[in-house]
């Protein structure tokens, strides 16, 4: 059976999100009403639901939230990236994502660390938001 | 506010929980009315006493669930619900039911967790890839679709996993001691001829030397599938006083969810259980200390961790130490898990909460044999759905007549 890697589509509320991965930029959701940062696009607030929210560009500096290493794949479409360095990322804005680490030698991994975006271009129309460390390896 | 805690869980059935089903396969439906039947057969009464039941999902029908059920069983009900809470399920059609009864809806509610293979389709068609993807919802417009699935955030392991990983950064993480606990269930298991582990204990050593799955747990911290099933009767004051056992009256229950995805946590060291338990315990008017046996959903070692800790058993924080000071056999000071949890039973699907919903009643009746619990009286179970995104408790109760 083949498996192909599985892409987002994108929708109406997402599409300035993935449109800015692509252009190496990443813009994020604020409340206009509250200024609660929020991710995923949506187009509701996840503090106050109101339903005024602007899109900001931001640095896509993060610390890790928490991480595992999974040694056997999540789903057979993954096999190619064992061990998975599968993430939960903090943007400095306070919004978590899930995210994988490139870069990163599995066992420096640290929960806190410093990171920095990393634009995966999948095909001409997805870009992957995926963390790197912000020190670069030593290896 | 709540129950007050005059229905009460007065039968059960449970099937033996096997890796390797051999026995003729049934559908869903067939199953469900199979245990149902089991069940009632327990408690002294007949399809003919049921006017409520409580489902969740069956592998026949996406929707209409309850009706169809209904409508196989040939009983025309007042009540049917269809709970949709994951692992949470038994916890959450336990409280339903008592809630339908005391607000005399019903008298008489089955909730039926059916968990063996159903007969192979001869006209199934190509496996579709994205069968893989499980509990993470393919559909378009879905943010797992979107946001979880193309980076390989699926099934349950690494969530867990990432939970974990987190306490470990925040608090003092001790693999002996979940190690520990997960011996101390294999034990009870090796006692217990449904467990699909009966006979096979294993060490805390065992435990630590299997394979890493994702990181920080290991392959016997995780459960293993299994087939099997079970159901429970839940019956008015009047109806539970004329059965054959001894009742256990549900005396409490809380419920809260949080989210779909472990990275939308607000705090993925606290888990929902907390609020869920603290409302349990209020509503029973029972202590913490009070509680003679917890049955706590354990997917993972690391569940069962954070529900001591956020239902209140133990500080947070001190849970590690909390597992490695406390003696958690069925003849231990802290009973958990007496069946063998899921980790000694192993996971039937849906059906694995209800071992820990099912353990709860036994004990309280007295019918647990070699591993009963002296004088057990109160006891707390808990459920857990997802990845810790949506959990249950609720406090049951022996001895009185509902009073």
């Amino acid at each position: 059976m083949e498996f192909e890697k599985p892409l987002p589509l994108q929708t109406p509320a997402s599409q300035p999100y993935w449109e800015g991965l692509k252009n190496r930029k990443v813009c994020i959701q604020q409340c206009d009403d509250c200024a609660t940062w929020i991710f995923y696009p949506r187009n509701h607030c996840t503090e106050c639901l109101g339903n005024s929210l602007s899109w900001k560009e931001v640095s896509g500096e993060a610390s890790l939230y928490s991480y595992t290493i999974a040694r056997q794949p999540t789903a057979p479409h993954f096999a190619d990236e064992i061990p998975q360095l599968l993430a939960i990322v903090e943007l400095d804005q306070g919004v978590r994502m899930t995210s994988t680490l490139v870069g990163a030698n599995p066992s420096d991994l640290r929960v806190g660390m410093r990171l920095r975006p990393h634009f995966d271009h999948m095909t001409d129309e997805v870009t992957l938001l995926r963390f790197a460390p912000l020190v670069a390896n030593s290896e | 506010m709540g129950l007050r805690g005059d229905a009460a869980i007065v039968g059960f059935a449970e099937w033996p929980h096997v890796r390797r089903y051999t026995d003729e396969k049934q559908f869903t439906i067939d199953q469900w009315a199979e245990l149902t039947r089991l069940a009632l057969e327990d408690a002294g009464l007949s399809i003919k006493d049921v006017n409520g039941i409580v489902c969740s999902e069956i592998r026949e029908a996406d929707m209409f669930t309850p009706a169809t059920i209904v409508e196989y069983l040939g009983r025309p009900v007042n009540f049917a619900e269809r709970v949709d809470l994951g692992g949470a399920n038994p916890v959450g059609m336990v409280w339903r039911a008592a809630a339908a009864i005391e607000l005399g809806i019903a008298d008489v509610v089955a909730c039926t967790t059916p968990g063996r293979p159903i007969p192979s389709n001869p006209n199934r068609g190509p496996i579709d890839p994205r069968r893989y993807f499980q509990s993470s919802s393919h559909k378009w417009g879905s943010p797992q679709a979107e946001f979880e699935i193309p980076y390989g955030n699926l099934a349950q392991n690494c969530g867990y996993a990432m939970i974990a990983q987190r306490y470990a950064a925040e608090y003092d993480y001790k693999p002996e001691a979940l190690a520990k606990l997960v011996a101390h269930q294999r034990d009870s298991a090796a006692l217990n001829p449904l467990a699909a582990f009966y006979q096979k204990p294993i060490s805390a050593d065992d435990v630590l030397k299997s394979r890493m799955i994702a990181d920080p747990l290991r392959m016997l911290e995780i459960v293993m599938p299994v087939a099997g099933g079970g159901a429970i009767i839940v019956a008015s004051k009047e109806i539970a006083n004329r059965c054959k056992h001894s009742p256990a009256w549900i005396k409490g229950f809380g419920e809260h969810l949080t989210m779909k995805t472990p990275t939308f946590a607000k705090d993925l060291c606290r888990s929902p259980v907390g609020p869920a338990s603290d409302t349990a315990f209020d509503m029973a008017e029972i202590e913490r200390h009070e509680i003679d046996a917890c049955q706590i959903y354990d997917c993972y070692s690391i569940t069962v961790l954070m529900t001591l800790e956020d239902a209140g058993f133990c500080e947070k924080g001190k849970g590690m130490d909390f597992l490695l000071d406390r003696d958690l056999g069925f003849d231990g000071d802290f009973p958990v898990n007496t069946h063998g949890g899921q980790l000694g039973m192993g996971q039937a699907g849906a059906a694995g909460g209800m071992t820990q919903v099912i353990e709860s009643a036994r004990q309280i009746m007295g019918r647990a044999g070699e591993r009963q619990v002296p004088n057990c009286k109160n006891v707390y179970v808990s459920g857990t759905g997802g990845i810790m995104s949506e959990q249950a408790a609720v406090i049951m109760q022996g001895g009185g007549n509902g009073i």
